[in-house]
């Protein structure tokens, strides 16, 4: 499965597998920590999933040394992602605005969820109405399957 | 010679597949024995069909029989052996006749299975299953056949994808297909209850181990590619929410919910409708992540149209499994009668809020995965959808699921008493709760997610052997009846306590890395790079060549602290034939941690680009997944073919219960 992930890494390193080279780090620590935490949710445009953190792409670089421009320049972390969304539009985002057109893709996870609690918690609320349809027959069955099910867990 | 052979043996085996789908169908509704017992006959034919095919493949690759394109396009003479076996189900065409292989395979072990499946099931069965090759065969002969020769023939191959050149992924995709392919039983087995409209304890009691058996493969399978892309892509991600990846973890999720409502319906012959769904839906699943993986649409929208023959022919294959199955579910289902009553608060609830949170993170990675496709199909919006996404939506579904687990796998059965369980799991949380604030007090100041994971982790380990020692032990017992009590366990039983242990070993894996340290610097031979407490001491690089690659091996020294570890080799190779390059990163393992050295650019001063990480108990993340699957096998050895569920104690014989 993971085969066309392999070959498309291979596509795409053209070089080597190495992501940020020693000669991008900046020299402030902190500011350094921002710049690798908002490549790591900048999508490497040319890349098969990639993050430009873990890019060996060219552009990955340039994207790379771009954010780290702006930091030096003193935007904050969401001017330096506004920038970029500006510039290569939202597909350059790992992670998807809560926009209009997406709210299908956030919204699925509570809908499942919601609805299905709500779908088994009614099954399982129904379930002792249909127990009062047993004919007597079947109650004293169950009754003594009961019984015999705690003398025996 | 041979390789028309294989051919035609694939061509004799979709005709005798087309038998076992129509005949024994047939027989099931006459109710004739002898047409039905058709089924399991042709059933082993065309599984030995499917094997001398493969064979005949396997064959051609051994001796570099280049007048066979596959062979052209992904093997070369000088390759090891170990790789043209592989390199068999390293491609397109090799992989999906792997796919059938297995189908074949399953299908001829259900043949052989007469004696504890009774007849009409077992026909039913394989018919769908049958329905399911033919599907396959179709595709393989007449969009993706491996047997088409090429004139005039080259003298050499092309090579195999260095990248794939690896003994993990010589073993991963089997194991992967296993796991997939296995699902088709349980898939196969659903459709033939519904087509009889019977459904039962015994039914449950039949397809478990199947189930069972395909999860224990999917487990081993992703934790192998898990494995192969840490050490292999090079940048120590171990987990990327990558397509390919969520394409196996979407049939993990609904495998394991199945797996654990299978077991409430043989116990409580509850949630039978619902297994069922499930059952279609796991095996749908698969089929899916076959299509994205095979038809190309995950690279681009655009690439699927490019090449449509492939694609559109896995996308029929699709509609027709999934929508004829559902159809064939909404048809049937309401006619199955249902049993089984509990109350909210008892295993039975536990198992089914179980499978609400699987079955909603599945749905998560799901819409994740496609939603992105969908978007630009339907308005030519491009988004992506990646791991900051999958983080943020996928833990809190996961996070209270695994807070639960103790609780379910102690809960009674019917009805259960939520502050009697808690009570017996009171050791289990003080514990846990002690390693988490010794944890916070150790590494004071440094991230909080870490010491929380372990907690939990920990948690998860000591509340699944916490059923041990509760039924094995209580005050006063001496240790050694204890321990002989605890031994006579059903192994069902000791396969739950493995695999939920596994779970927190894995999670305790994943929150370690919080911890993980890097370090990134130029180095010249004598100098190091550092990271944490670890120092990458650059000693020298030689050159070095193999049959099909050359490499440079750098060779570092790794200290801790000042002390010497050992040395450890990273490479770069090239390799020849397609002129690719590939860094392979040197590991070393301390303890349950690993120590990963990656290389980069060779400086024009001979200096090179150095990237070294430590990974606090890394390793326990696929350990953790052996484990499960480990518990998996524990459980299939069990005498009833029963897991999760614990077995009545009255006794301790392994007498099988009578069905309630």
């Amino acid at each position: 499965m993971r085969r066309v992930l392999a070959l498309l890494a291979a596509l795409v390193f053209s070089t080597s597998v190495f992501a940020v080279q020693p000669d991008e780090v900046l020299k402030d620590p902190a500011l350094e920590k921002r710049a690798r935490e908002i490549s790591a949710g900048l999508r490497c445009l040319v890349c098969q999933n990639q993050s430009i953190d873990d890019s060996d792409a060219q552009l990955a670089k340039d994207l790379r040394l771009l954010v780290r421009e702006r930091l030096v320049a003193g935007d904050s972390d969401e001017q330096v992602r506004d920038f970029l969304v500006q510039r290569y539009g939202e597909f350059v985002l790992l992670k998807p605005t809560f926009s209009a057109h997406n709210m299908l893709l956030w919204l699925t996870p509570v809908i499942v969820l919601v609805l299905g609690g709500i779908g088994a918690y009614t099954a399982l609320r129904r379930r002792p109405q249909a127990a009062e349809t047993l004919d007597e027959e079947e109650r004293r069955a169950l009754e003594a399957l009961l019984k015999q099910d705690q003398s025996t867990s | 010679m041979l390789v028309e052979a294989g051919h035609f043996a694939l061509a004799l085996a979709l005709g005798l597949s087309l038998i076992q789908f129509i005949v024994p169908l047939w027989g099931a509704r006459a109710n004739d024995p002898v047409l039905m017992s058709v089924a399991p006959a042709t059933g082993l034919a065309v599984f030995g069909c499917i094997a001398f095919a493969f064979l005949a493949l396997t064959m051609a690759y051994v001796t570099s029989d280049f007048s066979v394109l596959n062979v052209v396009e992904n093997s070369h003479s000088a390759k090891p052996l170990i790789y043209k076996i592989s390199g068999v189900w390293g491609n397109h065409e090799g992989s999906m006749l792997l796919w059938v292989l297995i189908l074949s395979l399953f299908g001829s072990v259900v043949a052989l299975a007469r004696n504890t499946i009774p007849l009409r099931l077992q026909a039913n069965t394989l018919a769908v299953q049958a329905a399911i090759t033919i599907a396959f065969l179709l595709f393989i002969l007449v969009a993706s056949n491996p047997f088409t020769r090429i004139v005039p023939a080259p003298a050499e191959g092309q090579d195999l994808n260095p990248l794939l050149q690896d003994p993990g992924l010589a073993i991963h995709p089997p194991l992967l297909y296993i796991g997939y392919v296995g699902f088709s039983i349980s898939f196969a087995f659903a459709c033939a209850a519904l087509i009889d409209g019977r459904i039962d304890a015994v039914w449950a009691r039949i397809v478990r181990p199947w189930t069972l058996g395909a999860w224990a493969f999917l487990t081993l399978g992703i934790a192998m590619g898990s494995y192969w892309a840490y050490y292999e892509l090079g940048w120590g991600g171990w987990w990327f929410w990558d397509p390919v990846e969520n394409a196996s973890l979407m049939p993990w999720l609904a495998g394991t919910a199945l797996l654990h409502s299978t077991v409430v319906m043989e116990k409580r012959d509850a949630l039978k409708v619902w297994t069922i769904l499930l059952a279609i839906l796991t095996f749908s699943l698969s089929l899916l992540g076959t299509f994205l993986v095979r038809s190309g649409v995950l690279t681009s929208v655009h690439s699927f149209a490019v090449d449509p023959e492939r694609g559109t022919f896995i996308l029929a294959i699709l509609i027709l499994f999934i929508g004829g199955s559902l159809a064939l579910f909404a048809w049937r289902a309401p006619m199955l009668k249902q049993g089984g009553l509990f109350a909210p608060v008892s295993r039975e609830g536990a198992l089914v809020l179980n499978n609400l949170f699987l079955a909603t993170a599945c749905a998560t990675v799901f819409i994740g995965t496609l939603y992105p496709l969908a978007l630009e199909v339907l308005t030519g919006e491009k988004i992506s959808v990646g791991a900051p996404f999958f983080n943020f939506t996928f833990l809190p579904l996961i996070v209270p699921l695994l807070l639960l687990l103790p609780f379910g796998q102690t809960l009674a059965w019917k009805r259960g008493n939520f502050l009697g369980t808690a009570q017996r799991l009171y050791a289990v949380f003080g514990i846990a709760i002690v390693v988490t604030l010794a944890m916070f007090a150790f590494e004071y100041g440094g991230p909080v997610a870490a010491p929380l994971g372990i907690g939990l982790g920990v948690y998860l380990v000591l509340g699944a052997f916490n059923e041990i020692v509760t039924r094995s032990w209580s005050k006063g017992t001496p240790l050694p009846v204890a321990w002989r009590k605890a031994a006579n366990l059903p192994r069902s039983t000791w396969g739950t306590v493995l695999a939920h242990a596994g779970v927190g070993l894995t999670v305790i894996g994943i929150a370690a890395t919080a911890w993980g340290v890097e370090g990134l610097a130029t180095v010249k031979i004598g100098s190091s790079v550092k990271a944490g407490d670890y120092e990458a001491r650059l000693e020298r690089v030689v050159p070095r060549t193999e049959a099909n690659f050359r490499e440079d091996v750098a060779i570092f020294t790794i200290l801790r602290n000042g002390n010497d570890l050992g040395t450890l080799e990273s490479m770069k190779r090239l390799y020849v034939t397609r002129g690719m390059p590939t860094t392979e990163a040197g590991i070393m393992t301390v303890g349950l941690g690993q120590v990963y050295v990656s290389l980069g650019e060779v400086q024009a001063d001979g200096s090179v680009g150095v990237r070294l990480y430590y990974k606090p108990l890394v390793l326990l993340i696929w350990i953790g997944a052996l484990v499960m699957a480990l518990g998996g096998g524990v459980s299939l050895t069990d005498r009833r073919l029963r897991i999760g569920a614990p077995a009545r104690a009255k006794t301790g014989s392994a007498a099988p219960v009578p069905a309630e």
